[in-house]
């Protein structure tokens, strides 16, 4: 079972009362109207769902109803940070110091 | 029956409480403190099972989880059984009622036995893929004759009358196992104020202490444990849960714990206390002092009752008084294995012999079992077991394990017990369960948990550290660690000394040499309960089955409920000498949980029946109930689904619900539409892009139809939206989109449009919803609310504030049925109260009540559509016919309109919605048939559509349907094929879904 | 290959098993291959089969990182049916059952496939109209199938509970007879020792860890124990890591790796003969010969390549079955373990041509995959052996990710797999 830390509650919490939400910092097309089949289906579907290190988005459904990124491993399942909705994640060095 | 093996005192029991208890129908006697295990081996029992495979006579080897044999089937009546119990983990208790699983006719003459023995041969590894292959039927028959024999224990056949719970706990320290280096380490960790928990299987804390004559600080260890037992348990920061076994080691250093409350009780169903309890603990860190597990040697006939482990032997003389046999033959290849023999004669006459695989032991041990009339056989190994039913006698040569294990000339020593020894295997299962894999220690001969474990802490015979002082140590050193990560202060050892201990000085032995190949040999059992050997082993590595995965899976070693705790590294130790590599090339299969088996019920706690899922009730359920509604499961709402007056049928009550409705008014609880709350200046803006059609220009006091799309076109909810204020709205969803839509919205508020200055709420509890539907509406609401009914003042798709029967009420004059109709919303608390004062007021028009079904009825007859019944996440808009809710020239480029312009949105021939009109009109077509242009002449057939809603329709007297068909909006008279069953047609003409007043006027009226 | 039979059986015991032949060869790899399968799963091995039995391409070799049969091959529920709703996917798993039917025979191998019957639980009116929708679709595709009442399911199940005391109580069920369960292992290990037998080299504990590519050509497989392979055409079956080989190729697939867990009671007598499947409750059920109950769980939500899922989704698909089966309630759970599926939008697979020339991909069966196994392995054969996409495969293209012309399964039918 995840324990996620809420970047709004500030709180450790169990992964029930999060919704896993998909790919972080997908952004939505500008301009859909200008966008091939390709680039449509790309938008939709097509995901990085990488073996390591990935850029997540939750949705605390059962606390603060906000939608927060996670970076996660996703084979160890490790949580290396939490952030909130706009902002980047913490760089790597920073991390070490 | 007396217990004939029952010697001295044990330290576990009480022998002052004699216990009853039944194994197969025979009445025997233990005492308190004993487990079944111990009171059968106490009266004397030797086989307590037969073999999966060869129906082979099974005794007890082990004293603990271990054991591998003795699962019998516990339990008196039809709902209290439990299947599979270990005997050895199994207290007593007065009434027990056991009894073995296999064995026809008798336990002792097993028809399977004769079986076993002359097809045993023609059963190697894989027999099953070998034959019985030629035809499905052949197989078929075979398989139930296979199936008939396979399993052990019964499941009930009642439902469980105990109850199971689960509690959430959080601590700083888990300590899993109260053995030396667990209480060293709780010990060490308490004095800091840390949030402790340690947990241990056993009734009792100690470990291995319990049955050693080691010390503590010069004092029996016994002493050192209950001292430290009463410390902890006096510490306001230290948990200590016993009969609790650590199953789960989980991400997030989430440990399920299982505390086996009242099974070492009688089942007696008392109100309110668990069976079992299930700790959910979170530990921020967690000190893994599991142990170890003897292992035994794997020798010719190692099965046959009376072959045990040896310090099994130790534990059921020591612990519980009891002697399993006279004359005691000990194999084995490292020191332990002489404390049996010690231990054997201490408690009385007999004889015991020691038969050591190497050469010249030096331990202090040797020379203490020699003076205490052991004999002691050196360079020596027990091949073969002579007995069928019980050991009769060892088969024991020479052996020489630096010549290439010759062995000498075969002898034979009487025995009734063959006793052991071939090291200890840390348990190192919980460390495995996040996927590290364990790693093999030549010095240790065992896998240790994987160093590169960065979220345990180990401490003693799990890392392969056997010696009682060194264990006290690790165990304080791991506390002091855990505790400094966490910021608490700890000393880094503990001022305690353990009693000098004797190494075990092992010389590495698994599969005993026969004088015979092992392909000839009697089998040598490496995992007894589902009879793998040795030569099974050698078979599947021949037969090119050669990474250990392979192996397990082929023999199905370590597939049983022991999940291979004895014989993992037998027989990963044979496989390796079989491909010709070591141990720690070979590996070790991984351990998953649980590490002991736990029952259904405590996994499922108290989340079962009525607890399986919340039930939702709307505030008028009393009301509905007295009435005697019957409900439909809509999400996990409970709704009203028709209201059978007398013994009406469904049909009949529907039927008059819905004619109720057309001629005169009905009542329908439509409380379970999502409701959501929107407000903020940008909220109108926000709907704009959420929904597929334009909201810019709702005025206050207005409602709309929304339609509502995913980013790919199709649609996924719908619902009436009305404009409280410029820059407030209330949405409704569908009953079981509610919360769907919620976090839909949210998700484009908060990821992508955070700059749009808009809130979202749920507000579906906090309204009552009515609806009044029917021609008489107006008549009946009129005199009851200050509300001006108008059609001029109050039109259709208007919303007006005012009080209702003296409430608060929002009124809205939206249509579901396609009558003149009024929603009427109130405080959630005033629904029941308004519900009652409306029925009291429409006695006089007989106010109907009525349920989704007639709703159902209603709408399909005027072709609306119920998003997840008339659709399916594969339908657009345009394919319902519903393109003029869709604004293809709004600015912003809406949630879901790329997604329909995709070449195959846009394809022609799509399933598009329709009415359906059968040919015969008492004919009600079943809803989800399959329809077809033309009758197939073979198959498969040509399906162009299926009937998503049918009714029979009271109004309109014939039955009638909703289907979307193939390029359906462009074939409207055209006749199709409905598929009603095997081979049962029906004719239905194609034509527009709305059946009812086309034009709309009922409900503009 | 040497014949299995009882007759063998009996004659190999009189010399004590001695005489057995290795299942398959530790062959030294080739320099070149005509084709090489990336993925010894059961899939994988298939496809090798078929290429040399039907299309009598021969020199293949199979390139498996870990041990054949080791990923979702080794640790599904084991469940076999073809009820399919949309006429795609109906098409292609009824293909895949009809295969089984034959499989044992065909392997000389008893891949155990036991056909005991379905039950696709309704618990709800609309999940009584999904199974009638279903249920008509299947018939007219000419698979078996039925809709039963409650009572016809407690004919079939006589432990199961369908009063009204319920959560959700049972309204009915479909009922595919022809489906059922088979023995995972084998059917990996039969594809393999029929495979070798023809000349296809299984290379095991070798991982691809990049492709060969000269432009948008692929010209082979690099690994990390024979280096560079080369090849005319490579199709990749590799459940669980499509994700990572696509990226080696350059490019993306519509496609996310969850967790997905399964467990097993211990072995108890035969008490249920059928598999019973409930999408409303969240799990699946069956006895295996043995006498385990194999049971699956929902999908955890999350990505994941652990090979482990939370502990929640276990708690919740046991407290279903108790749900079903009260009196499962004092029975012991023994183990649990859990897969990685790899999930389309759609819940179909995806099979045919990448971006990348001669490289070919096979995935994305998400929870459904070891059923599809013959099926699959069938087509993607004939994917590999011409450049002509079979008609049955033609609807799993990836370009139908762009067209939006998806297969919508778990939209339509709603039904666990």
């Amino acid at each position: 079972m995840l324990r996620i830390h809420c970047p709004y509650c500030q709180e450790l919490r169990d992964e029930p009362e999060f919704h896993y939400s998909g790919e972080a910092h997908l952004a939505r097309p500008d301009d859909p109207a200008s966008c091939s089949d390709a680039q449509w289906g790309t938008y939709l579907y097509f995901r990085r769902n990488p073996r390591g290190r990935h850029h997540e988005m939750w949705y605390h459904a059962a606390g603060c109803r906000r939608f927060f990124n996670v970076v996660r491993d996703t084979v160890t399942y490790d949580i290396e940070q939490t952030y909130a909705m706009g902002a980047q994640p913490v760089k790597d060095e920073a991390l070490l110091q | 029956m007396k217990q004939v093996n029952r010697i001295a005192e044990g330290r576990l029991i009480d022998r002052d409480v004699p216990i009853t208890f039944t194994f197969n129908g025979r009445t025997l006697q233990g005492f308190r403190g004993d487990t079944l295990a111990s009171a059968l081996l106490a009266n004397g029992v030797k086989i307590v099972g037969r073999s999966f495979k060869y129906g082979r006579p099974r005794g007890i080897i082990a004293a603990g989880v271990e054991e591998p044999n003795a699962i019998l089937q516990v339990g008196a009546t039809p709902s209290t059984q439990v299947p599979n119990v270990r005997a050895t983990e199994q207290a007593l208790y007065e009434g027990l009622v056991c009894r073995t699983t296999n064995g026809w006719p008798s336990l002792e003459w097993d028809a399977m036995a004769m079986v076993g023995k002359l097809a045993g041969k023609m059963m190697p590894p894989g027999f099953y893929y070998k034959t019985m292959m030629y035809s499905q039927p052949v197989w078929h028959a075979a398989e139930r004759v296979i199936r008939k024999m396979a399993g052990l224990g019964f499941a009930p056949t009642e439902p469980d009358p105990e109850i199971y719970d689960k509690i959430n706990r959080h601590c700083d320290l888990l300590i899993i196992g109260a053995g030396p280096a667990g209480l060293a380490a709780a010990l060490t960790a308490q004095p800091s104020g840390a949030r402790i928990i340690i947990v241990d299987e056993n009734p009792t804390p100690g470990g291995w202490l319990r049955f050693s004559d080691d010390q503590v600080d010069d004092a029996p260890a016994r002493v050192w444990v209950q001292a430290t037992l009463h410390a902890l348990r006096a510490a306001a920061n230290v948990e200590v849960l016993l009969r609790s076994t650590a199953t789960g080691l989980h991400d997030g250093n989430f440990v399920t714990v299982v505390e086996r409350c009242r099974d070492h009780l009688a089942p007696t169903v008392t109100q309110g206390l668990a069976r079992q309890r299930m700790h959910r603990i979170r530990a921020r860190e967690v000190v893994l002092a599991s142990g170890a597990h003897e292992r035994p040697l794997v020798y010719a006939n190692n099965d046959v009752p009376g072959c045990m482990l040896a310090g099994a032997v130790s534990v059921y003389l020591k612990g519980y008084g009891v002697r399993p046999g006279n004359a005691l033959v000990v194999a084995t290849n490292n020191d332990a294995g002489y404390q049996a023999a010690i231990d054997w004669l201490a408690a009385g006459t007999g004889s015991a012999t020691v038969v050591d695989a190497r050469a010249a032991p030096t331990s202090s041990l040797v020379t203490r079992a020699e003076s205490a009339g052991v004999v002691v056989i050196q360079g020596a190994v027990v091949v073969d077991v002579v007995g069928g039913a019980s050991v009769k006698a060892a088969v024991v040569c020479d052996f020489d394990a630096q010549a290439d294990a010759r062995l000498g000339p075969v002898r034979k020593l009487a025995a009734d017990v063959i006793a052991s020894s071939g090291g200890y295997s840390p348990v190192v299962h919980l460390s495995a369960h996040l996927g590290h894999r364990p790693v093999w220690r030549e010095d240790v001969c065992g896998f240790v948990p994987n160093p590169d474990h960065e979220r345990l802490l180990f401490a003693g015979a799990v890392t392969g550290e056997f010696a009682l002082g060194e264990s006290l140590e690790q165990g304080a050193i791991a506390a002091h660690q855990a505790l400094s990560r966490l910021g608490f202060d700890a000393p880094k050892s503990l001022a305690i000394s353990g009693s000098e201990s004797i190494g075990f000085a092992l010389q590495a032995l698994f599969q005993v040499p026969h004088p015979l190949p092992t392909a000839k040999a009697p089998p040598q059992f490496v995992d007894y309960q589902l009879d793998v050997s040795a030569a099974a082993i050698e078979i599947a590595t021949r037969e090119g089955f050669e990474s250990v995965e392979h192996v397990k899976r082929y023999t199905a070693l370590g597939f049983g409920t022991d999940q291979g705790k004895l014989s993992n590294v037998n027989g990963v130790a044979i496989a390796a000498k079989a491909l010709g590599q070591s141990i720690k090339e070979t590996g070790t299969t991984m351990f998953r949980p649980n590490y002991t088996p736990v029952s259904f019920g405590v996994m499922a706690g108290r989340d079962v029946g009525e607890f399986f899922e919340p039930k939702r009730y709307t505030a008028m359920q009393p009301w509905h109930e007295a009435e005697g509604a019957a409900f439909e499961d809509v999400g996990q709402w409970k709704r009203p689904w028709y209201f059978p007056r007398g013994d009406e049928t469904l049909q009949a009550a529907v039927r008059r619900e819905c004619l109720a409705v057309r001629q005169r008014v009905g009542i329908l609880d439509a409380s379970t539409l999502g409701k959501i709350d929107i407000q903020g200046p940008d909220a109108r803006e926000f709907l704009n892009r959420i929904y597929t059609n334009a909201w810019l220009k709702l005025a206050p006091g207005k409602c709309r139809y929304g339609l509502m799309c995913s980013e790919d076109g199709m649609v996924m909810d719908d619902g009436v939206t009305a404009c409280l204020a410029p820059n407030h709205f209330l949405m409704t969803t569908t009953t079981g989109g509610a919360a769907r839509v919620l976090q839909w919205l949210e998700l484009w508020h908060q990821t992508e449009w955070p700059e749009l200055k808009v809130f979202f709420n749920s507000v579906t509890d906090h309204w009552a919803t009515i609806t009044l539907s029917g021609p008489e509406s107006r008549s009946l609401l009129a005199p009851l609310t200050d509300i001006d009914l108008s059609p001029t003042d109050f039109a259709f798709m208007d919303w007006r504030a005012g009080l209702v029967c003296g409430l608060p009420a929002r009124v809205f004059r939206i249509s579901f049925t396609g009558e003149l109709t009024y929603e009427i919303n109130v405080n959630a608390n005033d629904g029941l109260a308004l519900w009652q004062a409306l029925m009291a007021a429409g006695a006089e028009v007989d106010l109907t009540p009525y349920g989704t079904e007639t709703m159902h009825v209603l709408r399909a007859e005027k072709g609306f559509v119920i998003v997840g019944q008339d659709t399916d996440g594969s339908v657009t808009p345009e394919d319902l016919g519903m393109g003029w809710a869709v604004a293809k020239r709004k600015k912003f480029s809406f949630v879901g309109q790329r997604g329909m312009m995709r070449a195959d949105c846009l394809r022609s021939q799509r399933k598009q919605f329709v009415g359906l009109s059968p040919l015969n009109p008492s004919c009600v077509l079943p809803e989800g048939s399959q329809i077809v242009f033309a009758r197939p002449q073979s198959l498969p057939a040509d399906m162009v559509g299926h009937v998503t809603s049918s009714y029979d329709s009271p109004v309109l007297g014939r039955s009638f349907a909703l289907a979307l068909v193939k390029g359906g909006l462009d074939r409207h008279g055209e006749i199709v094929e409905v598929s009603v069953g095997p081979d049962r047609w029906e004719k239905a003409e194609l034509r527009s879904p709305i059946f009812y007043d086309p034009e709309g006027a009922r409900q503009h009226v | 290959m040497q014949r299995f039979s009882a007759f063998s059986l009996f004659r190999h015991a009189l010399s004590h098993h001695q005489n057995w032949q290795r299942s398959w060869r530790n062959p030294e790899p080739k320099k070149h291959y005509d084709v090489i399968i990336v993925g010894g799963g059961g899939h994988g091995l298939a496809t090798a089969y078929y290429l040399a039995k039907v299309h009598n391409v021969t020199n293949i070799a199979v390139i498996e990182k870990g041990y054949l049969g080791g990923g979702n091959t080794g640790r599904n529920t084991t469940i076999v049916r073809s009820n399919y709703l949309w006429d795609e996917a109906a098409h292609l798993y009824e293909h895949s059952l009809k295969l089984w039917e034959t499989l044992s025979t065909e392997l000389n191998y008893n891949v155990m496939f036991s056909q005991r019957g379905v039950l696709n639980l309704g618990h709800t009116l609309q999940d009584m109209r999904d199974i009638e929708r279903r249920v008509s679709a299947n018939r007219l595709n000419g698979i078996d199938g039925e809709v039963l009442d409650a009572s016809g399911v407690k004919k079939i199940v006589p432990h199961i509970d369908i009063t009204s005391a319920r959560r959700y109580p049972i309204l009915g069920a479909s009922w595919q007879p022809r489906g059922g369960v088979a023995r995972h292992d084998a059917v990996a290990w039969g594809y393999a020792r029929a495979a070798d037998a023809l000349g296809v080299d299984l290379l095991q504990a070798c991982a691809v860890t990049g492709f060969e590519l000269e432009g948008d050509q692929l010209r082979g497989v690099v690994t990390d124990r024979y280096g560079v392979i080369h090849a005319g055409r490579v199709g990749c079956v590799v459940a669980g890591n499509s994700g990572v080989l696509a990226g080696y190729g350059g490019f993306e697939l519509p496609i996310e790796s969850h967790p997905l867990q399964a467990l097993v009671s211990e072995p108890i007598k035969p008490i249920l003969n059928t598999v019973v499947m409930s999408n409303q409750v969240h799990g699946y059920v069956s006895q295996s010969d043995k006498g385990d109950l194999v049971i699956g769980a929902g999908i955890d939500s999350y990505t994941g390549y652990g090979q482990r899922g939370s502990m929640p989704v276990i708690e919740h698909t046991l407290a279903a079955m108790i749900e079903l089966f009260p009196m499962f309630s004092r029975v012991p759970m023994n183990r649990q373990w859990g897969g990685i599926v790899d999930t389309t939008p759609d819940a179909c697979p995806i099979i045919g041509k990448t971006p990348v020339e001669n490289l070919y991909f096979n995935c994305g069966w998400g929870t459904g995959g070891f059923k599809a196994t013959p099926g699959s392995g069938h087509v993607f054969a004939d994917c590999l052996a011409s450049d002509e996409i079979p008609a049955l495969a033609k609807p799993f293209a990836l370009d139908r990710f762009y067209s939006g012309a998806l297969i919508d399964e778990h939209g339509a039918a709603g039904v666990a797999h």
